[in-house]
């Protein structure tokens, strides 16, 4: 059978996501996909393109990638573009000189950024915001700039005068409207707003019409205004709009509006019935929707038709919640009570710098609209409301106080939502999605995400999503029983709270205070970790040596066979000849096998009980110390070779390396923490996939946080920028102990992060702006721990009574004659075991 | 004809931990308990993991029976009956185990 060719032009993030749409469609083998773009990359995130800014790069805020595309057979040209249709003979020719065939062809051209016509607006230094290609424009011409004007408040407008101000440049702001954001923002909200973004040194020029862009005196251009003033700058942002790109469609004649956009109907056709149009080149009902999620439905409407199937476009709904120069800022519905009869609630808060507007009926019995200004907490909750149309509670005004006393939020929960409720505008996740997921068995936000995709776009929906997470588990009778195990009814956070406020120093004093029973292999690895964290006493000491594993017990890593690994510490992976040498002596009269590990150091196999200290002690006596790759604990600070030797580097990112490792060694957590420094952005280190990744810049260190390796690979978070070394070392302190408080048993800081309630932000706050006044304490605990320090080798070795443990009997000189070895690739491997039945052993494994 | 013979000190057993012994051949992992002094002994081969190793394990407690914790699949077993909990297939080997004053003594067949 003749496949059925689609075309799709444009490769935003729309055409993207219609592309999506049409794969999981169960017909897809009936369909051949193609798509255009004329941008050199395939779709990326344009939403979070300023994200590009703080360190974000082209990968990371790509939705699709080549291989992707390959895989599933769809054809993609890229830095081509679409030139002209032919529609009789259902052909497109390309500006390269391609001609394609189709039988149906998707639009999905998208915007593009309005440049008033100012005389002088098309000189050099004079931009827009729109794409990656453009942001990198705007950084080429910030290096020779030291002031720049955004022209246009809107929401682009502000999120570019952003950019520029992380640029470093001197920024101002200039609007033709009396306020800022003047479509999503009534007065109230637009003044709040102008005044905190004035605050962090951004300048707001309101009622200013640009006449024309002239050379300047001070700076290389002068803008005058219709009032007689002007401003003087290096460079200029235009953000005064967008306008549908509707060019092709004009040419091969289907019907635009009057003032452009595509004219589709609700399966999104054009008048051309074999063509379509989805986003923001499309004109429905007389509108253009500027905003990711409308485009979306578009794309999954004009997939459905194309298949047979009846979902239509209905319209959507225009509510935004975003954070703009870091301040948070939320519009739903008719934010200007435009509505007849519309009533209205404000709160204003001048001190806490907060401004709430609801907008009700004339019945004062439904949610209209609302301005969140400072505090968007409520955004989810009013959203929900109007969307499904439901009853206001008695005091509507309720719903935009704060709760002076703490408790929940009143109004409406989240029971009352219908299922059909889209939580998630971003993936078009419902209510019911979550509930299923949770009914399958999802019992915290890392399996919601991972399964429905709900809060990983923009994530505005997080909070409302974890309420009915929770929600659902209690309804389900999950009684979320968070206990360590059935010796301790509290979690690993409660009960690190506990030690550290009650001061209790051993697990005995804990069991017999907060625990029942013997405790078992799951309570006593971690409290025997907790108190390390806090105290840092020797581990093998006697009210400890009970409560580690067995890998800290014997302080090496225990094999398949019974034996163990050695590693020493070889700080930021530099080591000198010598002691490399010393190393090839020991594992050669050992006979143990040696390998390279991930961590930049290396790893001896096979040693028996009894010969640990006979080799750790020539390894302390050359110098060594324990690598602590036993422990959940830090374990290694990868480095490249950093400005010392590289081309390129731009700190001595090894020094630091070796600094930090030194610093934090053998800091006891509830799970491992790896490290990387990398000493410039080419990140040889690999720094983003680590807990802690440092990256030296021009000026200073990035620190980002929450990466993560392994089984589920997460990328770091951009935690802070252009640090000095000192204040890195305080965020980092600050960072490890609120996670060494707060996570739970083996979480590792990806997993904390992600299930942190708050996040990211939540995390900045504390860490940096000190939000719970915990910083001091959190340093200084830091530095007991660092006080404490010992090799614990080294200690070992001085006592002849810890070393009595250290032999395979209690009561004889030989060695475990279990042990069988054979040779692979010149060196000593354990005899393979005879074939065990198979056994599922990986659930007891943690 | 079987004696009790002595394998160690009480206090080369640190309260809550296992030590291995070697009586007529066997490898043996005694535990004391941390909160009554009582002493378990079993065989030390972990059936499950195939390695000498049960004597490194954590001892505790799971529903009322005292185990140890394979150090390497993390199977309880129970030191009473030797059974594995997870995988009762598998049945470790018990050995009668005692004080004699200050030491612990195994009972061996020589």
């Amino acid at each position: 059978m003749q496949k059925t060719s689609i075309l799709v032009v444009g490769n935003g993030m729309v055409g993207h996501k219609f592309i999506d749409n049409m794969l999981a469609q169960s017909k897809i083998d009936q369909f051949d996909l193609m798509t255009f773009s004329e941008e050199s990359r395939l779709a990326y995130d344009r939403v979070q393109l300023s994200a590009y800014f703080s360190g974000k790069t082209a990968e990371d805020l790509a939705l699709t990638d080549e291989s992707y595309y390959q895989q599933h057979g769809v054809k993609f040209l890229l830095s081509d573009k679409v030139t002209d249709i032919d529609c009789d003979g259902h052909l497109v020719m390309t500006a390269s000189g391609q001609q394609v065939r189709y039988d149906k062809l998707v639009l999905a051209t998208g915007s593009y950024p309005f440049v008033p016509p100012i005389p002088g607006g098309d000189a050099e230094h004079c931009l827009v915001y729109r794409t990656i290609d453009d942001l990198e424009a705007i950084t080429e011409s910030s290096c020779h700039s030291d002031k720049g004007v955004v022209i246009g408040g809107g929401l682009l407008g502000l999120e570019a005068a952003n950019a520029l101000k992380n640029l470093g440049l001197e920024t101002h702001v200039v609007e033709f409207a009396p306020r800022l954001m003047a479509v999503q923002l009534d007065e109230g909200g637009a003044n709040l707003l102008r005044h905190q973004i004035e605050d962090l040194g951004v300048s707001v020029h309101t009622e200013k019409a640009t006449t024309e862009i002239v050379a300047g005196s001070q700076s290389r251009y002068r803008l005058n205004f219709a009032d007689g003033s002007h401003l003087e700058t290096d460079m200029i942002v235009f953000s005064a709009g967008i306008r549908p790109q509707d060019e092709l469609a004009r040419q091969c004649g289907i019907t635009v509006g009057e003032r452009g956009g595509i004219v589709i109907n609700d399966t999104c056709q054009t008048s051309d019935e074999d063509i379509y149009a989805i986003g923001e080149c499309a004109l429905w009902q007389g509108r253009i929707f500027g905003l990711v999620a409308p485009g979306y439905a578009m794309a999954a409407a004009a997939a459905s038709h194309i298949c047979g199937e009846s979902q239509q476009f209905t319209g959507a709904d225009m509510s935004t919640k975003l954070k703009l120069l870091g301040l948070d800022v939320a519009s739903i519905g008719d934010a200007h009570g435009q509505t007849p009869g519309a009533q209205s609630y404000t709160f204003h808060d001048e001190v806490a710098q907060v401004y709430k507007r609801l907008i009700v009926n004339e019945a004062g019995d439904r949610v209209l609209g609302a301005v969140l200004v400072g505090d968007v907490d409520a955004y989810g909750q009013l959203l929900q409301m109007m969307l499904n149309d439901m009853p206001l509670p008695d005091h509507p005004s309720a719903l935009i106080l704060p709760n002076v006393d703490g408790e929940a939020s009143q109004g409406v929960g989240v029971e009352a939502l219908p299922e059909s409720a889209q939580l998630c505008s971003c993936f078009d996740v419902t209510k019911g999605d979550i509930v299923a997921a949770v009914a399958d068995g999802a019992t915290d936000m890392a399996a919601i995400k991972s399964c429905t995709k709900a809060s990983t776009g923009c994530g505005g929906c997080s909070a409302l999503v974890k309420q009915v997470m929770d929600c659902e588990l209690a309804a389900l009778g999950h009684e979320v029983d968070n206990s360590l195990c059935e010796h301790f009814a509290y979690t690993r956070p409660e009960l690190a709270d506990i030690v550290r406020i009650k001061k209790i120093k051993t697990f005995d004093e804990l069991l017999a205070s907060h625990g029942k029973g013997l405790g078992c292999e799951v309570c006593k690895p971690t409290i025997g970790s907790i108190l390390a964290s806090f105290w840092n006493d020797y581990v093998l000491e006697e009210p400890h040596i009970g409560l580690q594993d067995t890998n800290d017990v014997y302080l090496g890593n225990m094999q398949k066979d019974g034996t163990y690994s050695v590693v020493p510490r070889i700080a930021g992976g530099e080591v000198t000849p010598d002691k490399l040498i010393v190393l090839g002596e020991v594992a050669k009269d050992f006979d143990l096998y040696t390998k390279i590990t991930g961590g930049q150091r290396i790893d001896l196999f096979g040693a028996q009980l009894h010969e640990l200290p006979q080799i750790w002690r020539r390894l302390v006596d050359a110098g060594f110390e324990t690598g602590h790759a036993y422990g959940k604990s830090v374990r290694t600070v990868k480095s490249c070779v950093g400005d010392s030797w590289c081309r390129y580097g731009v700190n001595d990112s090894l020094g630091f390396a070796i600094n930090i490792e030194n610093r934090y060694k053998g800091l006891r957590s509830p799970h491992k923490l790896k490290f990387a420094v990398s000493g410039c952005t080419r990140e040889c280190a690999e720094a983003q996939s680590k807990d802690v990744g440092i990256i030296a810049t021009e000026n200073g260190w990035n620190l980002y946080v929450g990466g993560n390796g392994g089984m589920r690979p997460r990328h770091a978070d951009l935690f802070a920028s252009d640090l000095d070394d000192q204040t890195l070392i305080q965020y980092v302190d600050r960072f490890l102990m609120f996670y060494i408080r707060s996570a739970e048993r083996l979480q590792r800081t990806s997993v904390w992060l992600e299930n942190l309630p708050g996040g990211l932000d939540y995390l900045k706050e504390v860490v940096i702006d000190d939000k719970l006044g915990l910083a001091a304490e959190l340093e200084s605990e830091m530095a007991h721990c660092i006080a404490q320090y010992q090799c614990e080798w080294k200690t070992t070795l001085e006592s002849p009574e810890k070393l009595k443990r250290f032999q395979h009997f209690i009561n004889s000189e030989l060695g475990d004659d279990g042990l069988a070895f054979s040779r692979e690739r010149e060196q000593r491997v354990p005899r393979e075991k005879p074939q065990a039945e198979q056994i599922k052993i990986v659930e007891l494994v943690d | 004809m079987s004696n009790w013979i002595d394998v160690c000190h009480r206090n080369d057993v640190v309260a809550g931990t296992g030590v291995c012994a070697l009586v007529d051949n066997e490898q043996v992992a005694i535990f004391r308990c941390r909160s009554t002094d009582e002493l378990y002994a079993v065989s030390n081969y972990d059936p499950i993991g195939q390695a000498n190793v049960l004597s490194r394990g954590i001892m505790g407690c799971v529903a009322g029976q005292v185990v140890v914790a394979s150090p390497l699949y993390k199977q309880h077993f129970c030191l009473d009956t030797g059974s594995c909990l997870q995988l009762p297939q598998y049945k470790l080997k018990t050995y009668p185990v005692r004080y004699a004053g200050e030491q612990i003594q195994l009972l061996s067949a020589a």
